[in-house]
């Protein structure tokens, strides 16, 4: 079951909203419901796993904020439900939505918004003095959390005496102290200056391997989604226009505007080498003998030919020189054969850290899953092509008279893989 | 001017409520009246009683414990001095009096008014016209309605100086919770706060300076309206002041008016001395200690 799910969630300001909601559902765009109020959120639904860290994407504007505060009823929904595991936020009493709000889904804030007035050791309790928890127990595990974000020995501080990182992880500590199942960030690292940014993701997604929280992350940053985000949804006056993975809204992009979105991401950090891998073009199983493997490199048009065993784990790269050498000795095996001239990399491997091994090799780089088994190649073209901007605005800004057919990745790579 | 098209009668209107409100609600009329008499009569038995000095010193200790140093006290006890020396004292006292019980009521009044106005649109908009109405209001047109239900004295005087010095409590203490971060407040929603203890743990403890500033500005009004009450038979340096107006008593009226301007100065300074240490900074000096 999912830990959150939205469905045809609405959220309209102003005087009017029901009938602006309204006519949104029959149609209307949303300036033509202007004059019955503002539509900050029309017509989302998704649904976030447990565990999953869902990335909501999208300039100032969008929404994206007062989505998110529909997801713990800070803002009630003009239509359509929130629901929260098995309770629908909608028909709680507000009792009921408080007991949500301490036990089930803690939020970590843009400006962090903690308590001028307090320590940081009784802000990051907080949620446990909201609970009642007694004040000993509440210390314990206020000092665990700010342990976890690595605050120890600032307890006895005010915020105003931390810098903007550090207030930050005192908002994170504080939300991890309420030990919630879901975890709302609005904006959380966007105040932030880049690196203290780039520091306070990656310790996120640390603490996220550890404590595998259902977390919804609002951004405006397209390569923080990609880089937080297991999944995205990227939304766009108050509309959801695209959820998936950072790598099919890459590859696939919904409309122009996610397209032209998405032209300035650094693809190579992004993308994986599984994501842009063809199929390898000469593969030989241990097993066999020079003939066979000169004829698949013969029927593949290629110099060389991936050695692997029956359960495809590679072993190496065979040349047909070598090949050919061994059949005129009259040798059989050949394992003895590879060179170690190529590198293998991981299928989950960021394009960026393939440009070394595609660089010193002559061959496709080879690639392999966790346990070692060839499931694709790289072609150094292949990789050039995966960080050329997308073409999103058609033939009429391409080289002139191209016939459809060239240039195009993926059939290029398939002719010379099959 | 003579003869105009149409005569709005509400001169008219005005005293027949007030004649309804003598004839209906007289008797509730005289208990108010009798609770705001004895507070006052209570607290000049405090304040004249005791010999002069050691009031001086009580005073002044409060001020020491105001602002931790020595200027603010010691310059009390010099201001005391002169109020005893130009014989003002005990209409000084009288007039502190009257400024403490009206400022405690106008206050207790003020403050959850502003809180619901703060929290609440409606109320909001309902109570600022009204609070325009009493800011502006000619002081005096307070004091007529009030003699006529409370009869001469000092509730008439302590009555028009509440009414009068009510609005910018109510004022600062709405603006003050409304300035509150709204992240702040919108985490204590997020951890499931109930709006109780958000008003107690986070909205009035970080509205607390602005609130103290509507405190100090409440003050200083009452005692401005009680000087202006010795017109009806308050008692105070107010009385001192209107009988140096009437027989053209110079040296009177500069007596009675340097000591309404040392008590104004003393409260003033003690006031906004109390209003400066905001939360966030007694948080500061109790981490530090």
């Amino acid at each position: 079951m999912a830990a959150l799910r939205a469905e045809g969630v609405y959220k309209v300001f102003g005087r009017r909203p029901a009938e602006a909601v309204r006519r949104l559902q029959a149609g209307a765009t949303r300036d033509e419901v202007k004059n019955h109020g503002t539509a900050a959120v029309i017509d989302a639904s998704f649904e976030v796993e447990a565990g999953e860290t869902f990335v909501v994407m999208g300039l100032s504007g969008s929404g994206k904020s007062t989505l998110i505060r529909m997801l713990n009823g800070l803002q009630p929904p003009t239509a359509g439900r929130v629901v929260l595991g098995d309770a629908d936020l909608s028909t709680v009493s507000s009792k009921e939505m408080r007991q949500i709000r301490q036990k089930r889904v803690s939020m970590v804030f843009q400006h962090f918004a903690l308590l001028p007035h307090r320590t940081i050791i009784d802000n990051a309790a907080y949620p446990l003095a909201l609970q009642d928890v007694d004040r000993t127990e509440r210390r314990q595990r206020a000092g665990r959390a700010l342990e976890m974000v690595g605050l120890s020995g600032w307890e006895d501080h005010l915020p105003s005496e931390l810098s903007g990182g550090m207030r930050q992880r005192v908002g994170l500590a504080r939300a991890l102290a309420a030990d919630t199942e879901i975890l709302l960030m609005d904006e959380a690292f966007s105040a932030l200056d880049p690196l203290i940014r780039r520091e306070m993701q990656e310790q996120l997604l640390e603490l996220q391997e550890t404590l595998g929280k259902t977390i919804v992350f609002i951004t405006h940053d397209l390569n923080e989604a990609m880089h937080l985000g297991d999944r995205i949804a990227m939304m766009r006056d108050g509309q959801i226009v695209q959820i998936g993975t950072a790598e099919q809204i890459l590859s696939d992009p919904a409309n122009d505007y996610v397209a032209q979105f998405v032209a300035d991401v650094d693809k190579t950090r992004v993308l994986t080498a599984g994501s842009v891998m063809v199929r390898p073009a000469a593969v030989v199983t241990s097993g066999a003998g020079p003939r066979v493997a000169l004829r698949e490199m013969r029927e593949a048009q290629a110099s060389a030919a991936y050695l692997v065993d029956k359960d495809r784990t590679l072993r190496g790269v065979l040349r047909d020189e070598d090949v050919v050498a061994a059949q005129r000795a009259g040798s059989e095996s050949l394992v003895d054969l590879t060179r170690d001239e190529v590198t293998a990399v991981d299928v989950d491997a960021p394009l960026s850290e393939i440009f070394a091994p595609s660089a010193e090799s002559p061959l496709p780089v080879p690639v392999v899953d966790a346990r070692g088994r060839l499931v694709g190649v790289i072609p150094r073209v292949t990789l050039l092509e995966a960080m050329a901007p997308n073409d999103t605005s058609g033939p009429d800004t391409s080289s002139g008279d191209v016939a459809p057919e060239p240039a195009t990745g993926p059939s290029t790579t398939d002719g010379a893989a099959s | 001017m003579n003869d105009p098209l149409v005569r709005i009668p509400l001169g008219d209107w005005a005293r027949d409520v007030i004649a309804w409100l003598t004839s209906t609600l007289g008797a509730l009329f005289d208990v108010v009246g009798d609770v705001l008499r004895a507070g006052y009569d209570g607290l000049t038995f405090v304040l004249a009683e005791p010999p002069f000095w050691a009031v001086g010193l009580v005073l002044a200790a409060i001020a020491l414990l105001a602002r931790r140093s020595w200027q603010l006290p010691v310059g009390s006890l010099i201001g005391f001095a002169i109020i005893y020396g130009v014989d003002q004292w005990d209409n000084a006292m009288a007039t502190l009096a009257l400024v403490l019980v009206a400022s405690a009521i106008a206050i207790a009044i003020a403050i959850p008014i502003g809180i619901l106005a703060a929290r609440n649109a409606t109320v909001s908009a309902i109570t600022r016209p009204v609070l325009d109405f009493m800011q502006t209001m000619p002081a005096f047109v307070y004091l007529l309605p009030a003699v006529i239900l409370f009869r001469v004295g000092v509730v008439p005087g302590l009555v028009a100086t509440v009414i009068f010095a009510l609005a910018p409590g109510v004022r600062l203490t709405e603006l003050g919770i409304r300035q509150v971060d709204t992240e702040v407040v919108e985490a204590g929603h997020a951890f499931g706060a109930t709006p109780r203890r958000i008003l107690r743990q986070i909205q009035l403890p970080l509205a607390l300076p602005t609130i103290m500033a509507g405190v100090n500005q409440v003050i200083m009004l009452s005692l401005s309206m009680v000087v202006i009450s010795g017109l009806v038979g308050a008692a105070g340096l107010g009385q001192d002041v209107v009988r140096s107006l009437q027989s053209v008593n110079i040296g009177l009226g500069v007596e009675a008016g340097l000591a309404v301007v040392i008590l104004a100065m003393y409260l003033d300074r003690v006031t906004s001395a109390f209003g400066k240490r905001s939360a966030v900074e007694r948080a500061r000096a109790s981490a530090k200690a």
